[in-house]
């Protein structure tokens, strides 16, 4: 294909040498950012929540002297940002504070997280670095139809963009009718939004007969949600793209945190900035590369708000080896699932993302669909409903209920549960122009 | 002598119906004989319409789901036992019916069946042994 071959892989890109830096160095280079955050957090957050819980454990800033010590260290979590809102955790003067973003919090308040001019610099560094990963370069012509404002997506992506020195077009989400417009005349060539928007870009394409694959546009940079490898190498054929992904949280920076190279064989974290931990969900220590468990992110160089050992409730594992990229980064295997999006249905684990897969087993299926979650008479029911296409529809309703029949037998493959599939009109299931909605948990406990 | 007959999902929900004549009375869409397959989440619409083609479009670009599945019309004796005669026919032959409905139009003395086959061809052929008239679309379509 003509558009994927100007995807290009160079051993060794001086844009990026940090990608690049021997272990030993990189190694040493953390240890001391380690020690500098620890300290600074220990004395300066406002609420002094490090300090004392460090005190409580009999444990000073100067105890960490490897980087081993951070095991030591107290985690930090979602509820510490929501106890100490809106700056508690801010370890800089205002003045000194350029930026604040803020995640929708799905309950009460939000969490609000700043940055020092640094700060920013950082986040666009690694933004900018995993977009060179990404195959971008300053030819390329960046759509960025994530959010911008509160949410970290449009921002981060944008000045990644610009540092690259591409071509940056701020869509913003939203107004899908012009998303397609300005692909198909701006000449955009890479797109940044989530992989469900996109998706729904993809539907709308096709909607007003506009092929994706006639275009200029040759890569997506997908995230801010989990997604599926089914999802990906979906939205791959149907638009002729590479389906990158990339990792992020406002909480460490925003998008920019770990992204995939072309190789898309796990996303390298930009280690000089972020020190990943993987930790065993139950007794909290961290457990061997390739083994699965909780991602656990050190800022090593955030000054406005450094978070020590942040718990991100991102399931993953960090994969051995080094990558045949040349990157010397160390790799976190794809984010499929999140503790939060856990569906407990039955006592049995399950994950949107597994629904996802189970829905792109069969054919002609609509890539929007939901999760209902309910109980009756005591017992949970899980409820897909997916919308009718063309390619489902007969003439009779034994072919629907056949298709029926296969989705609850791909879902009941995957996750062991028997699902009510409900068909629904097409284009009937809400669509979101940020992080899909997919679950509703109805259940009264 | 195969007739195209419109098939259209729809949810369970009230207007529905309504929604889908509307499309076709704006489109100035004739309809001949329709019916109703419905579980309690959902139903298949199936249509004759004078203008099958335009049927279908105008019902796509409004957004529904629409498919096209070809049927035979086949006249009866509008009298006791006409639709035995015809069964007997099939039976004999081996065809099996997908569905049916039943549709009076001004052609006499006679009523029109609109079956769907699993082998319309085998059908025909079983049919037309018997001389049993089987409609082309221009004779159903004439009187409305």
């Amino acid at each position: 294909m003509k558009k994927l071959g100007s995807l290009k892989e160079s051993p060794f890109n001086p844009a990026s040498a940090m990608d690049y830096l021997p272990e030993a160095e990189l190694r040493r280079l953390q240890l001391g950012r380690l020690q500098e955050s620890v300290r600074r957090a220990y004395h300066d957050q406002r609420c002094g929540q490090l300090k004392s819980r460090m005190d409580e454990i009999g444990m000073t800033p100067g105890d960490v002297k490897t980087l081993e010590d951070i095991r030591r260290l107290p985690f930090m979590t979602k509820t510490d940002l929501r106890d100490t809102y809106p700056y508690g955790l801010f370890a800089l003067p205002d003045r000194e504070v350029v930026r604040i973003h803020a995640s929708s919090g799905t309950t009460g308040k939000p969490i609000v997280v700043g940055y020092s001019r640094n700060d920013l610099d950082v986040w666009t560094d690694a933004m900018r670095r995993g977009m060179i990963a990404c195959g971008l370069s300053e030819n390329d012509v960046i759509q960025v139809s994530y959010g911008y404002g509160l949410f970290t997506g449009g921002l981060g992506a944008h000045y990644g963009g610009e540092a690259l020195g591409a071509t940056v077009i701020p869509t913003s989400g939203g107004n899908t009718e012009r998303q397609v417009m300005v692909i198909q005349d701006f000449g955009t060539t890479a797109i940044c939004c989530t992989p469900s928007y996109f998706a729904h870009i993809t539907e709308k394409a096709a909607d007003y007969g506009v092929d994706l694959k006639k275009t200029r546009l040759r890569v997506g940079v997908f995230g801010a949600e989990p997604w599926s490898d089914a999802m990906r190498r979906h939205l791959e054929e149907i638009s002729g793209i590479q389906a990158q992904d990339v990792y992020g949280l406002s909480e460490i920076s925003g998008p920019g945190v770990a992204l995939e190279c072309l190789r898309q064989d796990g996303l390298h974290i930009f280690e000089d900035y972020f020190y990943p931990e993987i930790i065993d969900l139950e007794t909290l220590e961290p457990v061997p590369d390739g083994v699965e468990g909780e991602l656990v992110i050190t800022t090593l160089c955030k000054e406005a708000m450094p978070m020590i050992r942040y718990r991100t409730r991102d399931i993953t594992s960090l994969l051995p080896g080094r990558c045949g990229c040349g990157r010397t980064l160390r790799r976190i295997n794809r984010i499929g699932r999140r503790s939060d999006d856990m569906m407990i249905i039955r006592g049995v684990n399950v994950f949107p993302s597994q629904i996802e897969t189970a829905l792109l087993r069969i054919k002609g299926l609509s890539l929007n669909y939901q999760i209902v979650l309910t109980r009756e008479a005591g017992l949970d029911q899980m409820e897909v409903k997916v919308e009718m296409t063309p390619d489902l529809l007969g003439d009779r309703i034994m072919e629907i209920e056949e298709v029926q029949k296969a989705i609850s037998h791909s879902i009941l493959s995957i996750t062991g549960i028997h699902a009510k599939v409900t068909i629904a009109e097409p284009k009937s299931l809400s669509r979101s122009e940020g992080k899909a909605k997919r679950v509703f948990d109805r259940r009264q406990l | 002598m195969k007739i195209s007959q419109i098939a259209i999902f729809m949810e369970n929900k009230p207007g529905h119906l309504r929604s889908i004549c509307r499309t076709l009375a704006d489109a100035g869409v004739s309809l001949t004989a329709l019916s109703l397959a419905d579980t309690s989440q959902y139903g298949i619409l199936r249509l004759l319409a004078n203008d099958w083609e335009k049927a279908r479009d105008v019902l796509a670009g409004a957004g529904f789901v629409v498919n096209v599945t070809e049927v035979l019309a086949v006249e009866v004796d509008d009298k006791p036992g006409g639709l035995l005669a015809l069964l007997d026919i099939l039976g004999e032959a081996n065809v099996n019916i997908e569905y049916m409905y039943a549709f009076t139009c001004k052609l006499g003395e006679r009523a029109v069946m609109v079956l769907r086959f699993d082998d319309s061809d085998k059908a025909v052929a079983a049919l037309q042994a018997h001389n049993v008239k089987v409609l082309a679309g221009p004779e159903i379509f004439r009187n409305v």
